[in-house]
């Protein structure tokens, strides 16, 4: 096909000796080695590629000075607390934990589940709020002095409406890394704003420890 | 009689579409690939749905690998320079005694997992011989060790010799490490007076009709 053509004779066209014919080139390249080449690149980029590039979780923790006040604001009735354990095992109790002969409010849960939980807790929370004006008021002031944009009044009364629910989230020392950045991603999948990633007091541990052994979690 | 003249096909396709839209895909995947910096441990980070671009430049970046290792490298791409920088600061808060051509060194190195008094000894090795280094990480599980405090405190005094404040703290962990190691790190990072994090993750979808769903969903403003 793309062969220069180089034999002067065969091809009938001479008319006699004085005749030069200029020669007939064909105006067709061979495309096959180009086309090879292109789909070797394309598979090198295709394998080479990165289509989902990552991506960042904001995470802000308190300072410790700012925590005892923290935990003094928050109101026992909109306090949620969630532990981690291993075998990917969510613990959880509300307000105080409470552990006796007559009560036990410490639970025992899922991944699946504790997204129901957190909810109803939400739901919880803004059945018992009362519309409070100066609430809003002070958050828009907040947002404009900080120079947040893309706030409404709409956002500061969803941010008014749960000021009550904390939050707290405890992974003990088996919890890997991937429960802790996951429940960390529910809290924003369910729109919690206030949390906490908090250290576990050793009662919830041995608790943890006890139900583990109990049901024979590995 | 006049015999039936069957049409000639050429057997030659007319190749030019095909090869065109194959170009096509090829400039597409040359623009759109985006070349990983090496990484000699494979880091498998969780998912999340938010999705806050990744800084490149004036980070750093802590890394947790699968069997707890704790890794850290400077991120900055346009100055690769302040690495070096980091470095001596290090060296002289601590008393290291590495070399000037032992810090020079470190420039191409992407992330470093040795504890601190092995790092000229680290440094000193091959660009191969590194390659195959197996690296214990960085130790920041015990407070009185804790050497990530030294790394944070070093590379927040060299970026603000050149005049920027340090506010993107990376931290890149593999789903299956554990806590204590993540905490040894938040504890460090708290010692230097930062609280402000950004984990890496994956982007992972937002689950229908949940809450945020329903809030992205919603028209803005009021």
């Amino acid at each position: 096909m793309s062969s220069i053509d180089t034999s002067s004779e065969g091809g009938g066209h001479k008319k006699g000796p004085g005749v030069k014919k200029a020669k007939k080139h064909s105006t067709r390249i061979d495309m096959t080695p180009m086309v090879d080449l292109g789909f070797l690149l394309i598979t090198f980029f295709i394998f080479t590629t990165t289509m989902s590039s990552p991506t960042t979780l904001k995470l802000n923790m308190p300072k410790d000075t700012d925590k005892e006040e923290e935990k003094n604001k928050a109101k026992e009735s909109g306090a949620l607390t969630i532990m981690l354990g291993k075998g990917n095992q969510v613990y959880y109790y509300e307000g105080q934990l409470k552990v006796d002969a007559t009560e036990n409010n410490f639970k025992v849960t899922t991944f699946k589940q504790i997204r129901e939980i957190i909810l109803k807790k939400k739901a919880d929370v803004i059945s018992r709020y009362v519309r409070n004006v100066d609430c809003e008021n002070d958050k828009l002031n907040l947002w404009k002095k900080n120079n947040i944009e893309g706030k409404f009044l709409s956002d500061a009364q969803e941010s008014c409406e749960q000021k009550d629910l904390v939050v707290v989230i405890k992974p003990n020392s088996e919890a890997t890394y991937k429960n802790t950045v996951d429940i960390l991603d529910e809290m924003s999948i369910c729109r919690v704003f206030t949390y906490a990633l908090v250290k576990i007091a050793s009662v919830e541990n041995e608790l943890i420890k006890k139900t583990e052994e109990t049901s024979g979690i590995k | 009689m006049p015999s039936v003249k069957m049409p000639r096909h050429n057997t030659d396709t007319d190749m030019t579409p095909f090869v065109d839209v194959a170009f096509l895909i090829l400039s597409f995947f040359m623009l759109a690939t985006k070349f990983k910096p090496p990484e000699k441990i494979p880091i498998k980070t969780p998912g999340s749905v938010l999705a806050d671009k990744l800084p490149e430049n004036d980070a750093v970046m802590m890394t947790i690998d699968s069997s707890d290792r704790v890794f850290f490298s400077v991120l900055s791409q346009k100055e690769p320079k302040i690495k070096v920088e980091v470095l001596k600061k290090l060296n002289t808060m601590r008393g290291l005694n590495l070399t000037d051509a032992q810090m020079e060194k470190f420039k191409n190195i992407y992330m470093v997992g040795v504890p601190l008094a092995s790092l000229g000894q680290f440094l000193d090795l091959s660009a191969e011989e590194q390659k195959t280094y197996k690296d214990p990480g960085i130790p920041v599980l015990d407070s009185a060790t804790n050497e990530m405090v030294w790394w944070i405190n070093a590379s927040v005094a060299a970026f603000s010799d050149r005049g920027i404040k340090l506010t993107n703290f990376l931290l890149k962990g593999d789903g299956e490490s554990k806590f204590p190691t993540l905490e040894g790190i938040v504890s460090a990072m708290e010692r230097n007076e930062e609280f402000k994090y950004q984990l890496i993750t994956s982007l992972e979808g937002v689950p229908t009709s949940s809450e945020l769903d329903k809030f992205n969903k919603k028209p803005k403003g009021k």
